[in-house]
């Protein structure tokens, strides 16, 4: 499902920390936001799956505004890991799984065996499907992680949002994440602080700063030496990376630009 | 695999652990109604409870004057006022996403029980028990809305903060309840501190059992139908937001529902301390958190322990009762810091 991202505005207490976004996810493609902190990626995100209103702007899924839509319509299309840690209350797996079901339940309806299934095969998609019954706050940073994932699955989402789900997660646990992200060939939008990873993992980039889209390309062509001193304010060579072929991004970390 | 690590959870199933609560509630009523001043053998308790119930003529004599218009009463409120408390302090937890919030810690029910002496001070009880409910109501919402602001304040929002705000502004507002019923003067009102402070189900009588049992019923109603989104509310704003619950009026049902339950309960019982936090906790462990499961098993499960602590309050001393929040202090507190002392040991 396409998403559109049209002259996207978002204000806290009256500043604007997004101010005139443009931005297209197509249909199947994964759109990475890459930018410094407080460059706007979160807040973009978060007027996707509805935890922000924008002041101006519209956001589109498949060329309707999802203004027009119920919130649990558009939860039925689009599933978002935010960075929230979860919770201390004691759920199991299976709970927090099954409450991505939430937007196609009427009030008092149980779970059925359709939903049962679907949180089985969302567990089994992230490699979780022996640990149902274990506690959600029990499970280490990159076992959350993917049963968060997971429960995002269980939407049946068309739209995938995560933000920054990398971060706190060990450099294997990384490499799977984005493994089982590019399996999906679902259309996500995407943050994330390693742009590295973001190069390998992404069809297109979309950098922002200081709340507009400065650069939107394939990582090729938007990370660039020039971009990367700009935006970031660091020194970098952009050359292959030997094993995958993906531009690869060797920083100076000795001196700033 | 077995290294599967972390604790493996619910021993409990939830279908045996609701008939077994069942039970215990019916033992408890029964044995309520049986013990006393005088003891009444439980077969007698039945046959003029069912006599009544068949709509029999009642024997004449004192068995039925105590267990019909005396204590079955008592004891239908006391399951009432627990089941309450059981579902306020489950939504009150999911509403702040704390599982240390209550009622009563968090001072929403002194707020309940300033109100509705105010109301009374100023005349207005007069408008029956409605009246003194919607004074008590506004208390309990006004003193929420109070906690919530300061304990937000600065955008953060610890647990430690929240609870410290409560008790702060708890014992200011009890303070100022007490105030106003001194002020009142004469010995019937210093006795009704104790009533309002400390909570008490000697008011009860069949007139007064017909709103608590009707807002519990409507709240258990209300809240069960939205347990799914509570389950996703506790997760996080955005967690929630994700899934198509909207927050802000989730918030604001489980605000209403809850205030308003507090005032009621508050208008028939005063403020009874610490079975909101308890009741929510104990079924957490036995059955998971999962509110459409947790919101009629924490309505059970304070009911019977409402029953069992109203039990000791009337039995425990020869010459009076005991207010029930002496009692439920007298488990709740050292029941608060083992909570305390658990959370503080895993670090959250």
């Amino acid at each position: 499902m396409k998403v559109e991202i049209e002259d996207l505005h978002v204000g806290y207490a009256g500043r604007d920390v997004v101010a005139g976004v443009h931005l297209v996810a197509a249909e199947g493609e994964i759109a990475g936001l890459v930018g410094p902190n407080g460059s706007g990626k979160s807040t973009v995100l978060r007027t996707v799956y509805r935890h922000l209103r924008p002041t101006a702007g519209r956001v589109l899924l498949a060329g309707t505004d999802i203004r027009a839509l119920s919130p649990g319509q558009t939860a039925r299309q689009v599933a978002a890991l935010p960075q929230e840690r979860g919770s201390d209350f004691e759920l199991t797996v299976a709970e927090v799984v099954v409450m991505g079901r939430t937007p196609y339940k009427r009030a008092f309806a149980g779970d059925d065996l359709r939903d049962r299934e679907i949180v089985a095969r969302s567990l089994s998609a992230v490699g979780m499907a022996r640990h149902a019954s274990r506690r959600f706050s029990a499970l280490s940073g990159g076992e959350r992680q993917r049963i968060l994932l997971a429960r995002a699955f269980a939407q049946e989402p068309r739209v995938l949002v995560l933000d920054e789900p990398t971060n706190h997660l060990d450099i294997q646990h990384q490499v799977e994440l984005l493994a089982l992200l590019r399996a999906q060939r679902r259309t996500t939008l995407i943050s994330l602080h390693d742009l590295n990873a973001a190069a390998s993992l992404c069809d297109r980039l979309h950098v922002l700063h200081q709340g507009t889209v400065v650069a939107s390309g394939p990582p090729r062509a938007v990370l660039t030496p020039d971009l990367l001193a700009e935006v970031f304010g660091v020194r970098a060579a952009v050359t292959e990376h030997p094993l995958t072929g993906d531009p690869l991004i060797a920083f100076d970390h000795r001196r700033t630009a | 695999m077995a290294a599967v690590t972390g604790r493996m959870r619910r021993t409990v199933r939830p279908a045996p652990l609701a008939l077994g609560l069942g039970i215990a509630l019916a033992v408890a009523l029964t044995a309520a109604v049986a013990l006393g001043s005088t003891t009444i053998a439980p077969g007698e308790v039945w046959s003029v409870v069912l006599r009544r119930l068949g709509g029999a003529a009642p024997r004449p004599g004192t068995d039925d004057l105590i267990v019909w218009q005396l204590r079955v009463p008592r004891a239908l409120l006391a399951a009432l006022v627990g089941a309450g408390l059981g579902l306020i302090g489950t939504a009150t937890q999911a509403l702040v996403r704390n599982p240390l919030a209550d009622p009563y810690l968090l001072g929403i029910s002194n707020g309940a029980s300033l109100g509705a002496v105010a109301a009374i001070v100023l005349g207005m009880s007069a408008d029956g028990p409605l009246g003194l409910s919607a004074a008590a109501f506004a208390g309990a919402l006004g003193a929420f809305a109070l906690v919530w602001s300061m304990a937000r304040r600065g955008g953060g929002f610890s647990p430690l903060r929240l609870v410290l705000a409560g008790v702060g502004i708890g014992q200011f507002l009890s303070g100022f309840t007490s105030y106003l019923v001194l002020r009142a003067g004469d010995e019937q009102q210093t006795r009704s501190v104790l009533f309002w402070l400390m909570g008490s189900l000697s008011g009860a009588t069949w007139d007064v059992l017909w709103l608590p049992a009707l807002a519990v019923a409507a709240a258990l109603l209300a809240l069960q139908s939205r347990a799914r989104a509570m389950n996703a509310l506790i997760m996080g704003d955005e967690t929630a937001a994700a899934v198509g619950v909207s927050v802000t009026r989730l918030r604001r049902e489980l605000f209403v529902v809850t205030g308003l339950l507090t005032g009621v309960l508050v208008s028939v019982s005063g403020a009874v301390a610490f079975v909101g936090l308890m009741v929510p906790h104990l079924c957490r462990l036995l059955i998971g958190g999962d509110h459409r499961r947790l919101l009629p098993l924490a309505a059970l499960t304070g009911a019977v322990l409402m029953e069992i602590v109203d039990v000791v309050c009337r039995t425990a001393m020869d010459t009076q009762e005991l207010p029930v929040g002496v009692v439920t202090a007298m488990i709740g507190a050292p029941a608060l810091l083992l909570i305390l002392d658990r959370r503080m040991e895993t670090g959250r």
